[in-house]
């Protein structure tokens, strides 16, 4: 009984087209629940069919799906390949979707590995597919580290702390019920916790970076001084690409100006009103509202004029500035200079010159650099591994629903423990905790016990 | 000539011995002193959580503990009776004189088994396999398989303060030279270390300043063949008191005396994390005011009370004060003084699922020597050893049990391929699949292998398998019939209190209601069945949902524990293989991909490896 497996058979963020393939007897039907369409469960082998992946109600795209059955497929199980429309965002959410569903994401070079395991590749290629297994898998084990915000670590170690400390006591009331003097963990106060440890998942779930980012795109606001650039420096990037959609109310519930994508990641530039129209930002609204800006977005360009000094009002905006993710642009390159860049106190400046096209370049590198949209464009494992830990905090969320069940039904304590358990272990998966010693450790330096 | 030998007469020793002689092999028990045959030298119970499950496992299997702790015992309870049926368990307090007596006269009344006093301080070895034991006059004594059980007696040493003493428990002679042959042959000797509290007399304790414990209002039995051998009324009570903060002040302020905290520089045992010395609870619960000790009776036959939770290593003067200073206890004359034992076992991770060594063939070892700790614990080791031991002199193969079918085999299993650092307790939450492990459910989960392995009767058997015709029988009749949203039956409902009917319900789904008990659905149909056969209906309707997903989840790991790995495979040949993943495969050898997913340091990616070279290599069948 092999389980499902899915994945991103493309490389993202380039094509217009990307596939997702998903291989094991559950495939059709994992797919079949999230498309609306023909009934994939019962279209004939080797065909094509049109239709939508919902995520519930909501249309996430327009797809193809393959459907093709065992054995004549790659990996002789049953295979299911979704074309979904490009774009980083809608292939995760699509990735995400199955992985939430019941399949499981596949480990590197696990098609071919089954492929052969079924004997689809001929025993001669077996070395082949075990160089491909190791190679894929150093470059996933380097780019792991990075999978999940550090910020985002904590909160998820933090979380497991308050359950496997919740976990411990229901044990050690189970194992060593005569000890009087060890408080006895009851559904009332499993409650309580919970309730707090639901808020704080999806607090991660809708704060987390890397999903923030795939799902919603960056929150990028463009602020300087008048006559600085920032519209021209608005539309060189337009210019670059053409992909902008103007006026869009976005997935947030931020106004959304314009948007535009470098390397299929979406820059939302917020909030930015009449940005494109005057030139008159830090004039018209002041300091205060700027500063109000910095404070909501992800990334901040700050426009300077090459050929002007720092004025104090720069000034304390670079100050300000500075613990945010920002990017000072120093325009007008093809001025003399007469700003004083050593004064400047930032990791990312950037000289360009919007008039003669210049540096532009350089601008969409430190972007891509300080959000690591390298890797999310040429190795799938980092993005992949944010579609999965979101779907892992969504199972995790729901197997606290089904502690609350259990709760509300009036189940033993040690019987819901089985879902929260399960909670724990999926929190565990996302960061690579998977210390089988860990709870049993805790038991014991949690509590006095002995003979 | 035997065929089989055991060596060593505990827990371990005397279930392998009866397990090896009741499947019909000549066997030779060998002990350093008869009397103390099934001794209980630490604490007087049987059971406990999770320990209660395996009593009765080993019962369902065909072996004794059950059944002897069912003779001798002075009171029993089921623990987590308020909790789910997963966690529940039995223990006993059991009289350790009558104990060994009733073990002794079963061991003495069992055909092809005889016992014999001596001393094993070498084993017979030819080209790797075993061929018997040496004792130390030097007397050879030959067979075909030998099982040690020698719990703590490998170079013994009693720890109490400043003093190192070779001996084994109660003084007994330790054996010398036997871990040093075994070192010597290939195994990997560690050094363990364990407690064992002060006894007190009965007559100088003020009982009147503690907290009785009374045993259950009801009959329980451990095996699934006794009836209460026991009456609910003449129960013997336990005690409990709390230490005072006298007796902190005179741990702390004597920390330096203890054995384990500088009073011996010499210790290199490691203890048991559960069962911590109370000079331990003092240091690292420091905040802790008073901790709980329970005053447990060890026999009808002497005036012995167990001081559980007190377990020291201090020198005796020490001993007094911190006694005196308890509750009850000011007048105590201390009839044992509390000790640290050190001892010698093997690495774990040396032994196969059938407990044989890989380092010598047809020889097995069960229990402390194993690094494990407590006497079901042991028992049950002995138990696979001698029933795994028969077996492989019968030509057949061995009995492993999966980690979703027994305490037995998630023990065996984390001993083999986890090893060990400190002596290993059975605790539930070691076990993955506890709702399946229940101690309500150990004769259907195993019976069927007792029978087959020729350790259960046909007599018994043909009780069991009523006993399951009567469940499904049961789960039919609910099934089959319906309850109809009816005038009358919705005024009943509403009675119970539960929701009113809108549509038709079988009672077997009506009984899924968290509220509803055999009771309301007598109201609708008669039903005439044992209390154990309607107990097992109750738990599949009430858990249905989560009794589904763990055999789920247990159907996963129980397809990669299919998946075998050959012996003879060379982890050498696997390119590519992480060198830790390496080193611990080539040390564990797993027999199947289950069992190495489960090895600490091995990655998904090394398995997906030897999968595929696996399949190159040995035309592997992966599905």
């Amino acid at each position: 009984m092999e389980d499902t497996i899915a994945a991103i058979a493309t490389s993202l963020g380039v094509g217009a087209i990307s596939i997702i393939r998903v291989s094991g007897n559950d495939a059709i039907k994992i797919v079949n629940n999230l498309f609306k369409g023909k009934d994939l469960t019962k279209v004939s082998s080797h065909t094509i069919n049109y239709g939508h992946i919902l995520d519930q109600d909501k249309i996430v795209d327009e797809v193809l799906v393959s459907v093709m059955r065992a054995p004549k497929t790659f990996t002789r199980e049953d295979v299911v390949e979704i074309n979904v429309h490009g774009g980083i965002a809608t292939t995760n959410k699509v990735l995400e979707l199955l992985l939430t569903n019941g399949c499981r994401l596949a480990e590197p070079g696990e098609f071919t590995k089954r492929a052969f395991l079924n004997g689809r590749i001929d025993l001669v290629e077996a070395e082949g597919v075990m160089d491909l297994i190791n190679a894929k898998t150093d470059k996933a084990r380097d780019l792991a580290i990075n999978q999940v915000s550090g910020s985002v670590s904590n909160l998820i170690k933090e979380l497991r702390q308050s359950l496997v400390e919740i976990l411990a006591n229901i044990e050690v009331n189970i194992d060593y019920p005569e000890y009087e003097d060890i408080e006895v963990m009851t559904i009332e106060m499993i409650k309580d916790k919970l309730k707090m440890i639901k808020q704080k998942i999806k607090e991660i779930l809708d704060k987390s970076q890397n999903g923030k980012i795939v799902k919603d795109g960056i929150k990028t606001v463009i602020i300087g001084r008048p006559n600085v650039g920032k519209s021209s420096i608005l539309n060189r990037l337009l210019e670059e690409d053409k992909a902008i959609v103007t006026d869009v109310a976005g997935t947030t519930r931020d106004i959304v100006e314009g948007r535009i994508t470098i390397d299929g990641i979406v820059l939302n530039i917020i909030d930015t009103a009449g940005i494109r129209k005057t030139d008159d930002l830090v004039e018209s609204i002041g300091v205060k509202k700027s500063l109000s800006l910095i404070d909501e977005a992800d990334l901040i360009l700050f426009v300077l004029n090459n050929n002007e000094s720092l004025t104090k009002e720069d000034e304390e905006i670079l100050k300000k500035i500075k613990k945010h993710n920002s990017i000072v642009i120093i325009n007008k390159i093809d001025l003399a200079n007469k700003i004083n860049i050593d004064a400047i106190d930032n990791d990312n400046i950037v000289m360009l010159s919007a008039l003669n096209n210049e540096g532009i370049n350089d601008l969409k590198a430190t972007i891509k650099k300080m959000f690591n949209l390298e890797q999310i464009e040429q190795e799938d494992y980092t993005y992949l591994s944010s579609a999965r830990s979101i779907a892992l905090l969504k199972q995790a969320s729901k197997a606290l629903d089904n502690v609350e069940e259990g709760v509300n039904n009036n189940m033993p304590i040690d019987m819901v423990e089985i879902d929260l358990k399960d909670a724990w272990n999926l929190l565990g998966e996302i960061i690579g905790a998977n210390y089988s010693e860990e709870l049993i450790d805790q038991l014991f330096s949690q509590f006095c016990l002995g003979k | 000539m035997y065929e089989i030998i055991v060596v060593g007469g505990g827990h371990a020793g005397c279930e392998a011995s009866l397990a090896s002689a009741r499947k019909g092999h000549k066997t030779l028990l060998i002990t350093g002193n008869i009397k103390n045959i099934a001794d209980m030298p630490c604490n007087p119970s049987i059971g406990g959580s999770a320990k209660g499950i395996v009593v009765r496992e080993i019962d369902a299997l065909g072996g004794e503990m059950g059944k002897n702790a069912d003779k001798s015992l002075l009171q029993i309870k089921m623990l987590n009776s308020a909790k789910g049926p997963a966690v529940q368990a039995l223990r006993a307090q059991a009289d350790k004189i009558t104990y060994p007596k009733e073990m002794l006269k079963t061991l003495k009344s069992t055909p092809n088994l005889e016992i014999r006093e001596a001393m094993v301080e070498d084993l017979i070895v030819t080209d790797g396999v075993i061929g018997g034991v040496c004792l130390a006059d030097g007397e050879k004594i030959t067979s075909k398989a030998v099982i040690l059980t020698t719990g703590t007696y490998l170079k013994a040493d009693i720890l109490v303060g400043d003093t190192r003493t070779r001996q084994g428990p109660h003084g007994e002679k330790p054996s010398n030279f036997l871990s040093d042959k075994l070192k010597e042959y290939g195994f990997n000797v560690i050094r363990l270390k364990t407690g064992t509290p002060q006894r007190i007399d009965r007559s100088s304790i003020d009982f009147s300043k503690t907290k009785v414990e009374e045993g259950d209002q009801t009959y329980h039995t451990f095996s699934f063949d006794m009836v209460p051998q026991y009456e609910i009324d003449k129960q013997v009570p336990c005690h409990l008191i709390y230490t005072t903060e006298e007796t902190k002040k005179i741990i702390l302020d004597n920390l330096n005396k203890s054995s384990m905290y500088g009073g011996l520089s010499d210790i290199k045992g490691v203890g048991p994390r559960y069962c911590p010395s109370i000079e331990d609870k003092m240091v690292r619960f420091k905040d802790k005011e008073k901790h709980q000790l329970f005053l447990e009776p060890e026999s009808l036959y002497y005036d012995d009370i167990y001081v559980q939770g007190f377990s020291t290593s201090m020198p005796k003067d020490i001993q007094d004060k911190m006694v005196h200073s308890l509750p009850g206890l000011e007048h105590a004359k201390i009839l044992k003084y509390a000790y640290a034992i050190e001892y010698d076992a093997i690495d774990s991770r040396q032994l196969k699922q059938s407990l044989e060594t890989k380092v010598i063939e047809n020889l097995y070892t069960a229990g402390q020597i194993n690094g494990t700790s407590g006497y079901e614990e042991a028992a049950c080791q002995g138990l696979m050893a001698g029933i795994n031991a028969s077996l492989k002199l019968e030509g057949k193969e061995p009995l492993i049990l999966k980690r979703n079918e027994a305490y037995i085999g998630v023990l065996i299993d984390d001993l083999v391929t986890k090893g060990i650092i400190d002596p290993y307790r059975l605790l539930t939450s070691r076990a993955e699949y506890r709702l399946l492990l229940r101690s309500d459910n150990a004769d259907m989960r195993l019976t069927d292998y007792g029978y087959k392995i020729g350790l259960i009767s046909e007599d018994r058997y043909a009780r069991f398998k009523e006993k399951m015709e009567q469940i499904k029988e049961l789960e039919e009749t609910l099934k089959n019939n319906k309850i109809t949203p009816t005038e009358e039956t919705n005024k009943y409902l509403e009675t119970i209190p539960t929701t009113p009917l809108k549509d038709g319900i079988t009672l077997y789904d009506f009984l899924k209601r968290p509220e509803i008990t055999f009771e309301h659905v007598k109201h609708f149909i008669s039903l005439n069945y044992s209390d154990v056969v309607l107990e097992q209906i109750l738990i599949n309707t009430k858990y249905e949902g989560y009794i589904v997903k763990a055999n789920k989840e247990a159907l996963k790991m129980v397809d990669l524990d299919n998946k075998k790995i050959p012996d003879d495979i060379d982890y050498d040949k696997i390119h590519n293989l992480a060198s830790e993943a390496k080193q611990k495969l080539k040390q564990i050898r797993p027999t199947s991909i289950g069992q190495a997913i489960r090895i600490s340091g091995v990655n998904p990616a090394d398995i997906s490896l030897i999968m595929v070279y696996l399949k190159k290599e040995y035309f592997y069948e992966s599905k």
